[in-house]
């Protein structure tokens, strides 16, 4: 039997203590062991802020990217090899703020592979700037007055721009969250796991204690207008759960490589000469 | 009877000025002519004005002319732009329709040819874009070639649509073609000769053959996001891919396209991009990834006019020092810079080689004029490509226990590199600085060590770097220094040069970085004279040169009007 052990090096988290950072890693290493996924065809591609620093202390094949730069990777390896199970890492103001445009894009594509959005309202590694899903009236370094705008909202990007698994987890419920994880990597598509994630450092408001008072469960949603629905809602109540869930083809599936992995075929040109023809 | 003719045709956007320059390139090289085309066009799709300028030859020749032999009209505007291109004896066929011209506004002995293109269409029923058939038809005719040589073409170019398609152009063509013998036939100033060897040639662009050299490197994995002027590559990767047995996907930017690009490679995948000088500005962040995680990349730059939007769809060499500087941090990469359609080919099958070999970002700089024109090369320089080379990775069989990614012990900086998949290859790419199994490291020693075994790669590349190619007299009284597209028309004005008794001689940076600036001094100090010539205003190889081996050229003809040199600028621009 494995344990979630074989999924992590012995190597020290930095985090600071009661970092919401813990249960997401925790979560992670159980959902992988609930699937039973071996380390060498892991592939784990982290974000750049407090979330990447996991790529450390995780013992499966890692690639720490550039800030905001980790869905692309992510969908390059799996367009490669697609036997891979292919995990993006990544913080909000990292896959909101600089990568926005590749989170949107990676939905409309639909690859198959699971992205977690550690989701604190804070730039935790460059001491607690306001990140793109920092509510409204959050005091932070770089918004002493408090943000002035709404925040992005990660699950309604992803439904809007056509993602097929939206959902929300919580940092503070490990067991709920590995079973979010664990659907996640299982959907064949792009699944979203927007984690909700207390910054103990620099939002002294979103702590456990307020999350908890609001968090409830929601079964999932047969139509996509009422999952936004429900993934606007925000306030005294804060749903959780799978969200939305539907299969609709993937890019790998439109590749003409779809059922032989890339990376397996042989290099060069088949049928040279005929294709050199081409040219006369 | 002639062995070269420079045939320009031009017109309004739409008006099928490409396609007939590409038609009648095909046409003359499935006869065993040499020939070529380049085309020039403002950015927009409809209106505006267009030219294709293509070079029929017996012999091998190296770029396109000035001067021209014989221009078609097909709007007022081409007639009035192009006259001072023309010669004593030059041909202008014009729709008398279009344009009424004066002889006393062109050369002596201009021969002025009303060719009622409009009129022959409407008899024909056919519609007022096929007048460019109707002037290929006429071609064929002042070129003394047999009517045949053309129908062969059209019957391939519209295979898809049909024979009745075909039987109208063919009816059109023929109908230009009679135009001409009927009331020129005595004409035949312009008459080529047979070609000396009537075997097979290929006719491709530069961004086409950069494609096929992929494709016999090994690459199976491109994310390119369109961009003037290497899009005729997403063409032939989207037409073919399937049968290629490759992915090509087109990204939301040129930074996604980079960094799926390494994914693809890091997962163990050859792969490309390719952009111009703008994208390539996005992707400078990623580059620095593949450099600090040793990620094999190849990357196809078409250089073009900036800064900026610049001028998009004309041609420049202006990125070769940005593209040696850019990226933060220091690390080592490799640049070539073809200079023909051959070496096109050759250079981006080696590219993936090298990029393997070394871990490094390989670059295939190249330019619009290269990338966009149409050349022929015969069938032989395609006929053995090498089997790629995986350089020093491991795979589940090969791999040792100890195995370390980033092994710090190799005397060239190169270690042995595991993919995803393999059970004991486990590892982080990490744009950190990392120890020797990729784990994030700020250690001053391990940092220090580390950056050093990435630069030794650099010193290993140089130490097996190409020496530039050489062409033309050994003892050599003027001695033409390049990188990339320039060679073409240098080695045409060389010839021109050589027939008034001049000795020259040509240095071909086609490997352009990194160079051994020793072996380079040696070289460049015994020339007598050293001209450089680039397209580009501030003479970038020039200083390359200076800055490794210290060798000052003086000497610079530089050009950056948008516009690829021409021999004959060359020969003008040089002091006497």
């Amino acid at each position: 039997m494995i344990t979630s052990d074989i999924y992590k090096t012995d190597i020290t988290p930095t985090w600071c203590p009661g970092c919401g950072n813990f249960g997401i890693w925790m979560a992670l290493k159980n959902a992988l062991t609930k699937l039973a996924v071996p380390n060498h065809n892991v592939v784990i591609v982290y974000g750049v802020g407090c979330h990447g620093n996991m790529r450390d202390w995780m013992h499966v094949y890692g690639v720490e990217g550039l800030h905001g730069r980790a869905l692309p990777v992510a969908q390059g390896i799996k367009l490669a090899n697609s036997k891979l199970t292919v995990i993006a890492v990544t913080g909000d103001g990292d896959c909101i703020g600089e990568g926005g445009n590749h989170f949107l894009h990676a939905a409309k594509r639909n690859p198959n592979i699971t992205v977690l959005v550690h989701d604190n309202q804070v730039y935790g590694l460059t001491t607690g700037q306001a990140s793109p899903t920092a509510q409204k009236g959050l005091e932070t370094k770089s918004t002493p007055g408090g943000v002035m705008e709404l925040p992005l909202n990660p699950l309604s990007l992803a439904l809007v721009a056509g993602g097929t698994f939206v959902s929300r987890g919580f940092a503070g419920d490990i067991p709920q969250l590995t079973e979010i994880l664990a659907k996640a990597i299982l959907h064949k598509g792009f699944s979203v796991v927007d984690i909700l994630q207390p910054c103990v450092t620099f939002d002294k408001i979103h702590d456990y204690g307020w999350y908890r008072k609001r968090i409830y469960t929601v079964e999932p949603q047969k139509e996509k207008h009422t999952a936004l629905e429900k993934s606007m809602e925000w306030g005294d109540t804060i749903p959780l759960g799978v969200l939305y869930q539907e299969q609709k083809e993937t890019s790998e599936d439109r590749e003409a490589v779809a059922r032989t992995p890339l990376v397996d075929f042989p290099l060069g040109i088949p049928k040279r000469d005929d294709f050199l023809n081409m040219f006369q | 009877m002639k062995n070269f003719v420079t045939w320009k045709i031009g017109g309004e956007a739409g008006f099928g000025i490409i396609s007939a320059g590409s038609m009648l390139v095909k046409a003359f090289s499935r006869r065993g002519f040499y020939t070529t085309a380049s085309n020039e066009y403002p950015s927009l799709i409809r209106g505006g004005h267009n030219v294709i300028t293509v070079g029929v030859g017996t012999l091998p020749f190296h770029s396109l002319h000035k001067t021209l032999d014989i221009l078609i009209a097909l709007n007022s505007e081409t007639v009035e732009i192009h006259t001072n291109e023309l010669h004593e004896g030059s041909y202008v066929v014009f729709d008398p329709k279009d344009v009424t011209p004066n002889s006393s506004d062109f050369p002596p002995n201009t021969r002025l040819i009303a060719l009622p293109m409009s009129d022959i269409v409407k008899n024909l029923n056919a519609t007022v874009l096929m007048r460019n058939t109707v002037a290929l038809g006429a071609t064929i005719a002042l070129l003394g070639a047999d009517f045949s040589i053309l129908t062969d073409v059209i019957e391939t170019q519209f295979k898809k649509k049909g024979k009745t398609i075909i039987d109208e152009n063919i009816a059109v063509a023929q109908a230009g073609y009679d135009g001409i013998k009927k009331t020129y036939g005595s004409l035949n100033g312009w008459y080529l000769d047979a070609p000396k060897q009537p075997f097979g040639k290929l006719v491709m662009n530069g961004s086409e053959a950069v494609g096929v050299g992929a494709l016999d490197g090994g690459m199976k994995f491109a994310a390119i996001y369109p961009m003037t002027p290497i899009n005729s590559l997403i063409t032939l990767f989207t037409d073919h891919k399937k049968e290629l047995g490759i992915t090509y996907i087109q990204p939301e930017d040129e930074i996604a396209g980079i960094n799926m690009a390494i994914g693809a490679s890091i997962a163990g995948v050859r792969s490309m991009v390719a952009t111009s000088g703008g994208g390539f500005a996005l992707m400078v962040e990623g580059l620095s990834l593949s450099g600090i995680t040793e990620v094999p990349l190849v990357i196809d730059l078409g250089m073009r006019p900036g800064p900026a939007t610049g001028m998009p769809t004309w041609t420049e060499q202006g990125e070769l020092l940005f593209v040696i500087h850019s990226g933060h941090g220091e690390f080592a990469r490799i640049i070539l810079s073809p200079g023909d359609i051959t070496e096109c080919y050759q250079l981006s099958q080696i590219a993936f080689d090298l990029a393997q070999t070394y871990q490094v970002p390989v670059f295939i700089l190249t330019d619009k004029y290269l990338n966009e024109s149409i050349w022929c090369a015969d069938k032989s320089v395609f006929d053995a490509p090498k089997m790629p080379q995986d350089g020093k990775r491991v795979t589940e069989k090969s791999i040792s226990p100890d195995f370390k990614r980033y092994d710090m012990s190799p005397s060239d900086g190169i270690s042995e590199r595991s993919v995803p998949g393999t059970e004991k290859g486990l590892y982080i790419a990490n744009s950190y600085e990392h120890d020797e199994k990729g784990f994030t490291t700020e250690d001053p020693l391990i940092r220090k060590s580390m950056t050093d075994k990435r630069l030794r790669k650099l010193t290993a590349i140089i130490s097996h770097s190409p020496t530039p190619v050489i062409y033309g007299d050994t003892d050599s009284e003027l001695t033409f220094v390049s990188f990339g597209s320039t060679k073409g028309p240098i080695l045409e004005a060389m010839k021109i040069l050589q027939e008034k008794g001049m000795r020259t001689k040509l240095i071909h940076f086609s490997w352009v970085y990194p160079l051994d600036g020793e072996k380079l001094k040696k070289l460049l100090q015994s020339e007598k004279r050293l001209v450089d010539v680039e397209g580009n205003g501030t003479g970038q190889l020039a200083k390359l040169i200076m800055q490794v081996s210290g060798v000052d050229i003086q000497e610079k003809l530089l050009k950056y009007d948008g516009r690829q040199w021409y021999p004959e600028e060359i020969i003008e621009n040089l002091k006497f």
